[in-house]
């Protein structure tokens, strides 16, 4: 049998030769599943290519499918570094399209939750900088913090990576006296941790070398791919959900927003580090300034009425079932919201035609965008900045695919 | 002659178990220290505290299943390995592990051979060293090892010449190329003669061969050829089984040779303070002196593995600039230096 001459696709009669090199999808630096063809000249890379939907996993249509309260496991999986902020913003999007009052305690700590799960986020994402820098020994340190963190989680939800955390209207309890002692040990011990891994790294030269200038994007440019979250303030644009608009009593806090320059790998590993001291920062304020009342909404429709009250009154039974089989009236209408998540602004936008679940849910997924721009913040650079960069705009695979 | 034969045979014999025990104990001896920088227990499930760890580890090295990818050369993805082992464990023949023995009126040196070219030997060999990374990386017919290996080269290729560069500085003040000899020459560092360790005398020089001696053995900030984050595996990527723990070997191998070499060169070698001062026997004089060095060459392996867990690794051009552009003129600057105090 004769082999019949197949063209090589890669071939080019004239023009430089240039190998091409595939970055994944299973790769130790991309932390998760993505894949990326790389044409290289040498080390340098000239131009690539991503695949994304590796693993797509249809939460959008899932969600079209399910009664509203069983959507909150589903934004767990979208940037599972920090799936509170996740939970509780899709909590605050169905409670803006059924206009309820959420009172002052349940607000309160749900930012103390989502500026935990911010801290997790961030801390994750800046280790991992420095053990694709090669710095191991940070991220050790880190992580034991991160530890704690989903000890408070538990203490919570019960829950630990995917929390599942809260109910629509407020919490399904309130916070045993263990979760705040908890809390308290975790406010006094991550500073100290976080001092020391930014003196391991904020002035090491060879951390400088690596990051500074590396992976950039000008203002313009990351406005234009709707950049937002740490990446678009690093490079310049001090654009905070949490302050423009505010959501859950954010208005009530103190904090700083850190704006870096170039929008460098260097400027969002130190915009990341700047937001976890003022989101302890705001922790701190929450827990001072905690009004008492009820854990929850007054929701009847969608908030389960406790166990006692199951067992003995008709009334709240009734909701029980109605609740549980997702057989609650919900308003029409259209919803969008956002809260500045881990990555960026997570947008919810919801249509309901009053049906038991959504008409149309979109999730606006930060990392997505971010993906869009990475070919060309790689473009001319080396094989270990492409890494580094990809690290330090903490693309997670689960957000971007969704 | 048939005694010094079988003196040779063992004290043959003696270095190359030594140095497969060190290196065997400095795969231990790096998790322990990775696992104390890093707050957390490390191996301690075989035998106490871990200590059987090293033969877990080579166990389980050699029953994993040999694969040899279809698309590699056969013979070369072999001898990768190989070339790697091979040249690590020579190296060890010139460096005076120790003074002189007397035994029943006959004198046994406690070094392999006493080349006169000793440091020429040992910077031969070690750069042979760099074929075993390229043959496996090549031979591997994958792009992580092929990036690894040219890595590899081209980084022991610029270092060796900063090393080189380093050495002639030093080589031009003891005027001997013979390890013995420049030992020798360091002898009592403190006490009746006050011969100093050479690094008081070139201490820009230590530093140059301490970078250069990084470098050599791939060790972080250098662990461009094998790092994880980037090319998975680097020139290793394809290797299983014991020709994995071969190449993994090596290193350990050349990290002890390294910090033997730097305590020979610049820290006395098995000298120690006061060693003629204290009326010792010559034969105790020399036990010291072994353990000395061993103690030496212990906290130079725990150094290189203090900065490997601490600091970051350097970029492909960052790691040519500081070669070429840092170490080498420092180099020749400290030989020029060198020269105009030899003439004064």
């Amino acid at each position: 049998m004769e082999l019949k001459e197949t063209p090589d696709q890669f071939y080019q009669p004239e023009e430089k030769q240039y190998s091409y090199l595939n970055l994944g999808p299973t790769h130790p630096a991309t932390h998760g599943i993505f894949q990326n063809v790389l044409k290289m000249d040498g080390e340098m890379i000239v131009e690539s290519t991503p695949t994304i939907g590796y693993i797509h996993r249809a939460f959008e249509k899932l969600a079209e499918r399910r009664p509203f309260y069983q959507i909150t496991p589903i934004t767990d999986r979208l940037n599972y570094c920090s799936a509170p902020i996740n939970n509780i913003g899709w909590h605050m999007t169905v409670e803006k399209l059924l206009g309820v009052e959420i009172p002052k305690r349940v607000q309160y700590l749900r930012v103390i939750i989502m500026e935990l799960a911010r801290i997790t986020d961030h801390l994750i994402c800046n280790a991992v900088i420095g053990v694709d820098t090669g710095a191991l020994t940070g991220f050790v340190y880190m992580f034991q913090q991160r530890e704690l963190v989903y000890e408070i989680y538990e203490e919570i939800c019960g829950a630990r990576l995917t929390s599942n955390i809260g109910r629509i209207g407020g919490f399904e309890r309130d916070f045993s006296p263990k979760a705040w002692d908890k809390i308290n040990r975790f406010l006094k011990e991550f500073p100290l941790v976080l001092k020391e891994f930014e003196n391991l790294l904020k002035r090491n030269r060879i951390f400088i070398d690596r990051t500074v200038g590396v992976g950039g994007i000008t203002a313009e440019r990351a406005l234009n791919y709707s950049f937002s979250g740490p990446n678009l303030r690093a490079a310049g644009v001090d654009y905070d959900v949490r302050v423009a608009l505010p959501y859950s009593s954010y208005q009530d806090f103190d904090f700083i927003i850190p704006v870096g320059s170039n929008g460098d790998v260097y400027d969002r590993f130190m915009v990341r580090q700047e937001e976890m001291w003022q989101s302890l920062n705001i922790i701190r304020q929450a827990i001072d300034k905690l009004p008492d009342g009820p854990f929850h909404a007054d929701i009847p429709d969608f908030y389960l009425p406790p166990k006692e009250e199951v067992y003995n009154n008709m009334e709240a039974l009734i909701y029980h079932f109605k609740i549980v089989m997702g057989e609650t009236d919900v308003p029409k209408g259209e919803v969008y919201h956002s809260v500045e998540g881990g990555n960026g602004e997570l947008g919810f936008y919801l249509i309901s035609d009053g049906g038991r679940t959504p008409f149309r849910l979109h999730f606006r997924r930060p990392c997505f965008i971010f993906y869009q721009a990475y070919p060309e913040m790689i473009k001319g650079s080396m094989l270990s900045d492409a890494i580094l960069t990809m690290s330090s705009m903490n693309v997670i695979a689960g957000e971007l695919d969704a | 002659m048939i005694s010094f034969l079988i003196y040779k045979a063992i004290l043959v014999g003696v270095v190359f178990g030594i140095t497969l025990f060190i290196a065997a104990y400095s795969t231990y001896a790096e998790r322990k220290v990775a696992a104390f920088l890093q707050d957390r227990i490390g191996p301690d499930r075989a035998g106490p505290f871990g200590i059987l760890q090293p033969l877990a580890d080579g166990l389980k090295f050699i029953m994993k299943e040999e694969i040899i990818p279809n698309v590699s050369n056969k013979i070369l993805f072999v001898l990768g390995p190989s070339i790697a082992m091979l040249t690590a464990l020579m190296a060890g023949v010139v460096i005076p592990w120790g003074s002189t023995l007397v035994i029943n009126g006959e004198t046994y040196s406690l070094q392999i051979v006493d080349l006169n070219i000793g440091i020429l030997y040992v910077f031969a060999v070690v750069s042979i060293g760099v074929y075993g990374i390229m043959i496996g990386g090549w031979a591997s017919n994958n792009k992580f090892s092929l990036l690894g290996a040219i890595r590899a080269s081209a980084q022991m290729i610029s270092y060796e010449i900063a090393m080189g560069l380093s050495i002639i500085a030093l080589i031009m003040m003891t005027g001997t190329l013979s390890l013995r000899e420049i030992t020798e020459l360091q002898t009592g560092a403190v006490g009746s003669s006050w011969n100093f360790w050479n690094v008081v005398y070139q201490p820009v020089g230590f530093l140059i061969f301490l970078v250069c001696a990084f470098a050599e053995c791939n060790r972080t900030p250098f662990d461009l050829p094998e790092c994880e984050t980037e090319l998975v595996g680097g020139y290793h990527t394809e290797y299983s089984s014991m020709k994995l723990g071969f190449y993994l070997f090596a290193e350990y191998i050349n990290m002890f040779i390294s910090s033997a070499v730097i305590s020979t060169l610049y820290f006395g070698g098995y000298n120690f303070p006061f060693m003629n001062d204290l009326g010792m026997d010559q034969n105790i004089i020399t036990i010291i002196g072994t353990i000395g060095l061993f103690i030496k060459i212990g906290f130079f392996i725990f150094f290189f593995m203090w900065i490997r867990w601490t600091i970051p690794r350097f970029r492909y051009d960052q790691l040519m600039n500081l070669g070429w552009k840092i170490l080498i003129p420092l180099a020749i600057i400290n030989i020029f230096i060198t020269g105009l105090f030899g003439i004064l």
